[in-house]
């Protein structure tokens, strides 16, 4: 299936409210769903006979986000943080491109994270993934079975991959910067 | 004294023993690096494993994105360091299909045979390390023989032996060299003078046609081996269903017996270098798989990657045909400060050890919006607890040395 088929097909089973949006002439085409949708959305994904997307190629985090108040105007996007989901079909052979569009913190209270259902109950593999947006990128996802950091230490303070994340000064005695 | 049933030392009477938690890593050397698995044992039986990961965790990412893509080229070899080639093509191309870059022919030709040489590098080192794990050495040496010889040759390519750097965005950092002095290690294996001059393709011609004969003799060291046999085949079973749910890729997902190899069935980008090259996907189940071995198996993950040595070997010899007369050069220049358009690109690339992706955001800026490196090993890491819960405590190095990791890509 196409891309442009992939979002046909979505729309009609999910509609336009939650089907937000997509970009078909991107390199990589990519569809845009709702936060509360997209565990049904990957779920339907996986199993509809028409798409069979079941690899997870990868699951990441992207914040949007110029930290610098002078090279805000030149940067182009509204400051947002996007869950993005590569899927491709071994059966099938498509590949398509699915996000999540966040604020990049819950109700706009700093620290707060964002928040979107886990996808660990479609593929195992997004368990890991998932850890590491959280401990990268600091996304919440909500139940999973286990959201604990898994690159950095379990004490570490803030998200690295933020734009605006600040190097600590001290850990345990180590001098930082 | 006399001891009453509630006396909670009674445990320390009884005949069953106590569940102890081990900590197996992170300086254990079957572990292929710093992973620390957590054990939960009851005996010699494993109920409960916990992978902990990030002691090589060097912030690739953070640090891409305050990069041109061409200086993050030597962080890509660091992370597999033992297949630094194969990272650093993954990357480049990424960058390539972001800007629309077009590659010559010869550049092309160049890149397979560099990443299908050090394909066998690094699965020559796979073999041997696995039979480290599993109590035999000699293996080890051999295959550590054979991979200087090849380290030899990078290293009279771009002067590293490890961390590359060489394929990079728009071909090759250089050409390949013409003549240079043959290596110690191949002169002495093939019975030449250690000060004679040859030329750069005449000496991996040498080399294959040396090491070529010399895979039998690998498969009577381990692939037949009875003991070996005894420690993989039957055990670590992962069937096709779970591999694809683990997002398992390369050997692991080969050897669970999905035909899918990216540089066949991949993205048009990689797929097409590989164009007019016959090569063979090899697949478990194996018509040589002893009568032990189910599919999906340990024996049957290692077989898969003894298999791909030979048809990497045949690639190099087709790309040493075709490079002679191949198009153009082998580079075209790409500037530090080239602007990486507003656009996004996931690309994967065939690594020894599976599917290396790398996804690239521009902002119309040199540097990335975000760099990311999805790793294949991670993946391939991921199902351990479940493959492992339930056996022996003994078979935990047999089931993570079958799946190949390095830890330097998993934790980046």
């Amino acid at each position: 299936m196409t891309a442009e088929e992939i979002r046909n097909l979505l729309v009609e089973e999910f509609g336009e409210d939650r089907i937000t949006g997509a970009n078909l002439e991107a390199i990589d085409p990519w569809v845009e769903v709702a936060a509360e949708a997209i565990a049904d959305v990957c779920r339907f994904l996986k199993t509809d006979e028409r798409t069979q997307f079941d690899h997870l190629n990868n699951l990441c985090g992207v914040d949007y986000f110029e930290p610098d108040e002078k090279k805000q105007k030149k940067f182009g996007h509204e400051p947002h943080v996007e869950v993005v989901y590569h899927l491709q079909s071994y059966s099938l052979k498509h590949r398509i491109t699915v996000k999540v569009v966040l604020p990049r913190w819950k109700d706009d209270k700093d620290g707060e994270l964002p928040e979107v259902p886990t996808v660990t109950g479609v593929w195992k593999i997004a368990d890991w993934h998932e850890r590491e947006a959280y401990d990268l990128v600091g996304i919440n996802f909500v139940g999973h079975p286990n959201l604990v950091r898994i690159l950095c230490a379990e004490d570490w303070v803030g998200h690295p991959l933020r734009k605006d994340y600040e190097f600590p000064l001290e850990y345990h005695g180590i001098r930082g910067k | 004294m006399s001891v009453t049933v509630e006396d909670p030392r009674i445990i320390e009477f009884d005949v069953r023993t106590d569940e102890m938690l081990v900590n197996m890593g992170p300086q254990h050397p079957s572990t292929h690096g710093v992973l620390r698995l957590l054990l939960r044992t009851d005996g010699e039986i494993i109920h409960e494993v916990t992978p902990h990961l990030g002691y090589l965790h060097r912030s690739a990412e953070k640090i891409g994105e305050n990069l041109s893509p061409a200086q993050w080229i030597p962080y890509t070899d660091r992370m597999d360091y033992l297949a630094g080639m194969n990272m650093n093509l993954g990357m480049s191309l990424t960058v390539e299909k972001l800007i629309g870059m077009e590659v010559p022919e010869k550049a092309m030709v160049l890149r397979v045979l560099i990443g299908e040489l050090n394909r066998i590098a690094s699965h020559l080192v796979g073999m041997g390390a696995y039979g480290l794990d599993l109590g035999t050495f000699s293996p080890f040496l051999y295959a550590f023989r054979e991979r200087e010889i090849i380290l030899d040759l990078f290293e009279e390519v771009c002067g590293a032996r490890l961390t590359y750097s060489y394929l990079t965005v728009g071909g090759a950092t250089h050409d390949l060299p013409t003549s240079i002095p043959i290596p110690p290690g191949l002169a002495s294996l093939t019975g030449r003078s250690q000060d004679e001059q040859v030329s750069w393709m005449d000496a991996v011609k040498m080399f294959l046609d040396w090491l070529e004969p010399r895979i039998k003799e690998y498969h009577t060291l381990l692939t037949r081996n009875h003991i070996f046999i005894k420690r993989t085949a039957g055990l670590g079973v992962m069937d096709r269903e779970m591999a694809i749910d683990y997002g398992c890729t390369g050997p692991v997902l080969r050897g669970s017996g999905v035909d899918w190899d990216l540089r066949r069935d991949g993205d048009p980008i990689y797929t097409r270098m590989y164009e007019g090259y016959s090569f063979e996907v090899p697949v478990a189940p194996f018509k040589e798989a002893p009568r032990e071995a189910v599919l999906g198996d340990n024996w049957c993950r290692f077989f898969v990657r003894m298999m791909e040595v030979v048809q990497s070997i045949s690639l190099v010899r087709q790309a040493i045909e075709k490079y002679p007369s191949a198009a153009g050069e082998h580079r075209v220049p790409f500037k530090l400060n080239t602007k990486l358009p507003k656009d996004e690109v996931y690309l994967e690339t065939e690594c020894p050890r599976g599917a290396m992706g790398f996804y690239f955001v521009g902002n119309d800026k040199a540097e990335p919006l975000r760099a990311r490196a999805k790793s294949s090993c991670f993946c391939n890491l991921a199902p351990t607890a479940p493959l492992c819960e339930g056996f022996l405590l003994a078979d935990i190095p047999a089931v993570v040395g079958s799946l190949d990791i390095v830890m330097g890509e998993i934790d980046r």
